[in-house]
């Protein structure tokens, strides 16, 4: 009997709180000097307790990106919540470069007021507030964060931004077990969407983060669907004969490049998601799977072995017209491409180790991000700054995320069992 | 009157004899179809039996070839599964090993015998990305399923599927491991 089950991805029903978190997120390598920031606990002005501590979610946040390093609050010798209460020398005593202060409020909404200020200087850089239900408090706080993030360092924060994977439970005697998860970027608040003993593969996000595609076998063979997260709804889009597989969403969200074998091979074809009309792309006897879409939609990169070997190629959609991208190694593979068009984050081959690369399509630039050998599935982030990617460790398979520049490296070891195929989420604009 | 009796006598004398003729043709008639009828009838039994005797021949013989061919088709089930249902494939390869072919000839010779559907699922090693070797996986299977045609295998009773590297029989990494993985399995 095929077990499966559907989940509701409902966030009045999801967990808060850090023990249910299915990752731990660790820097294995930061950069040499991180800056040194505090965040004092802040305010709250609410009945009850606060829903979360804003501080600590914010100085988590900061800390995972490997290129701060926040103050212990048990270092802190005074902790304001307004600016008249700073004082300054408290901060340079304890050589914090930097503190963030901020005060929560509970109306219709939650409120989050803050403030960065430079110590060094003694002057406000920056001062801001976020608002947003009180089920998503762990998300207001981190776009909290990404406004301190993006201030501090020049670049879009992506804290407030979520993670879908594939788990995957051994079982020696039978079948394994599946489970399509969505969690927050840290690893918190995981909702089960899917799962069953049957294979569940290649996660991707809709371009509006409300919406997830994947493969599923629970048929006994593979289908491609799309479920709706905030409802569960989902419906099957291809059960071809033959492989139905690596759904990915055009960047206007009306679209999705998908792969399917129905006419003899592995070949690229484009649903239109409104009309369910089908336009096959590539036409070729050899494999061409692993679409992804430039960001402006007007061209996919794909892998074919069309060459002898996998290599990534180039579809552009208004002229048909496929060139090769990849010449350096014998193996290049399953590309994502980053916001900026420019960076692509892909499996390649070296010595006879799969690792994570960026290959710079200006410069033809092929970059080694990894030094593991059985590396695969990397996504980056929507901020274009770290590629997050599967990899092995004995006999598990385990996340692991890593600067596009190589500088920090993280581990996101799970707390048993196997995880797979991360997809980040694109920027999320509404809760 | 004398006259008149005699001729009366003779008459009747000659109308008996008549009668008598007449009794004694009609017996003869009578016993000529009763043999017939009896020689009919035993030619019908003969018929019969004989029939019965052939049909217990042709019985037997059906028998004997049924068992013949419930023997033939252990015996191809025996050879099947003494080759096993799983092909094992070289790395990034589809290419039948000479192996392969002779134990895929074992499977084939049952298929043409006993009429059955087969489903092929094809496997990859974990090296490399989880959706090229969906791909790979499939091309494995059409390969068995190529070869299955073939040899003379209608198309419509042979199912392909890929799982790629998602079904491992060993879990570990390293050539013992992947030499398993990498393989057809016939189902």
């Amino acid at each position: 009997m095929m077990l499966l089950r559907v989940f509701l991805a409902v966030c009045g029903l999801c967990f808060s709180g850090a023990s249910l978190a299915q990752l731990e997120i660790q820097v294995t390598r930061g950069i040499d000097n991180p800056t040194s920031i505090a965040v004092a606990p802040f305010a709250w002005d609410g009945l009850g307790a606060a829903p979360e501590d804003f501080a600590q979610i914010i100085d988590s946040d900061l800390a995972r990106s490997g290129q701060f390093s926040p103050v212990s609050r048990r270092d802190m010798l005074s902790l304001p919540t307004r600016a008249e209460d700073i004082f300054y020398r408290d901060w340079r005593a304890i050589a914090a470069r930097y503190l963030v202060i901020g005060r929560v409020s509970k109306g219709a909404q939650l409120r989050v007021e803050f403030a960065l200020y430079d110590v060094e200087r003694g002057i406000e850089l920056f001062s801001s507030q976020v608002a947003g239900p009180e089920f998503e408090a762990r998300m207001v706080a981190h776009r909290v964060a990404d406004a301190i993030y993006e201030k501090l360092t020049g670049i879009q924060g992506a804290f407030a931004t979520r993670l879908i994977y594939v788990s995957v439970t051994r079982n020696p005697e039978g079948k394994d077990f599946y489970r399509l998860t969505v969690a927050d970027a840290d690893g918190q608040r995981p909702i089960v969407l899917l799962e069953g003993r049957d294979p569940i593969l290649a996660p991707s996000w809709s371009p509006d983060g409300k919406e997830v595609a994947y493969v599923s076998f629970e048929s006994s063979r593979p289908a491609i669907y799309r479920q709706v997260l905030a409802t569960g709804a989902r419906e099957q889009l291809t059960n071809f004969r033959g492989l139905n597989n690596s759904p990915v969403w055009s960047p206007d969200g009306k679209s999705m490049a998908l792969v399917l074998s129905k006419d003899g091979s592995p070949d690229i074809y484009l649903l239109d998601l409104e009309t369910k009309q089908l336009t096959r792309l590539t036409r070729h006897y050899a494999i061409d799977t692993e679409p992804t879409w430039m960001p402006d939609g007007q061209s996919l990169l794909f892998t074919s072995d069309r060459g002898g070997r996998p290599q990534i190629y180039r579809y552009t959609l208004a002229t048909g017209k496929i060139e090769r991208v990849t010449f350096e190694g014998r193996y290049n593979a399953r590309a994502r491409v980053a916001e900026d068009g420019r960076n692509v984050a892909l499996v390649h081959q070296r010595d006879g180790r799969f690792h994570v690369a960026v290959f710079d399509l200006v410069t033809e630039r092929m970059t080694v991000l990894t030094e593991t050998s059985l590396d695969e599935s990397p996504s980056i982030a929507p901020n274009g700054s770290l590629v997050i990617y599967a990899t092995k460790r004995g006999d598990r398979s385990v996340l692991g995320a890593v600067a596009v520049d190589g500088g920090v490296k993280f581990s996101l070891p799970a707390r048993s069992g196997s995880v797979q195929e991360p997809a980040w989420s694109p920027m999320l604009f509404s809760w | 009157m004398t006259t008149k009796n005699t001729l009366g006598k003779a008459a009747a004398v000659v109308l008996m004899a008549a009668l008598v003729s007449a009794c004694s043709s009609n017996a003869a008639k009578e016993e000529a179809a009763a043999q017939a009828a009896a020689e009919r009838a035993a030619a019908e039994q003969a018929a019969a039996a004989e029939a019965a005797a052939a049909e217990q021949r042709a019985a037997e013989k059906q028998k004997a070839m049924m068992a013949e061919k419930r023997e033939e088709k252990r015996r191809l089930m025996d050879a099947a599964s003494a080759v096993g249902s799983v092909f094992y494939f070289d790395y990034d390869s589809s290419s039948l090993s000479d192996d392969a072919r002779a134990a895929i000839d074992a499977h084939v010779a049952l298929m043409m015998a006993d009429g059955g559907n087969v489903r092929l699922e094809g496997h990859t090693d974990e090296r490399g990305t989880r959706e090229y070797n969906l791909a790979l996986g499939e091309r494995r299977a059409n390969a068995v399923r190529d070869y299955m045609v073939a040899s003379g295998v209608p198309g419509y009773r042979i199912e392909t599927i890929s799982y790629g590297e998602e079904n491992p029989i060993a879990y570990g990494s390293g050539e013992s491991s992947w030499s398993k993985n990498r393989r057809v399995e016939i189902k």
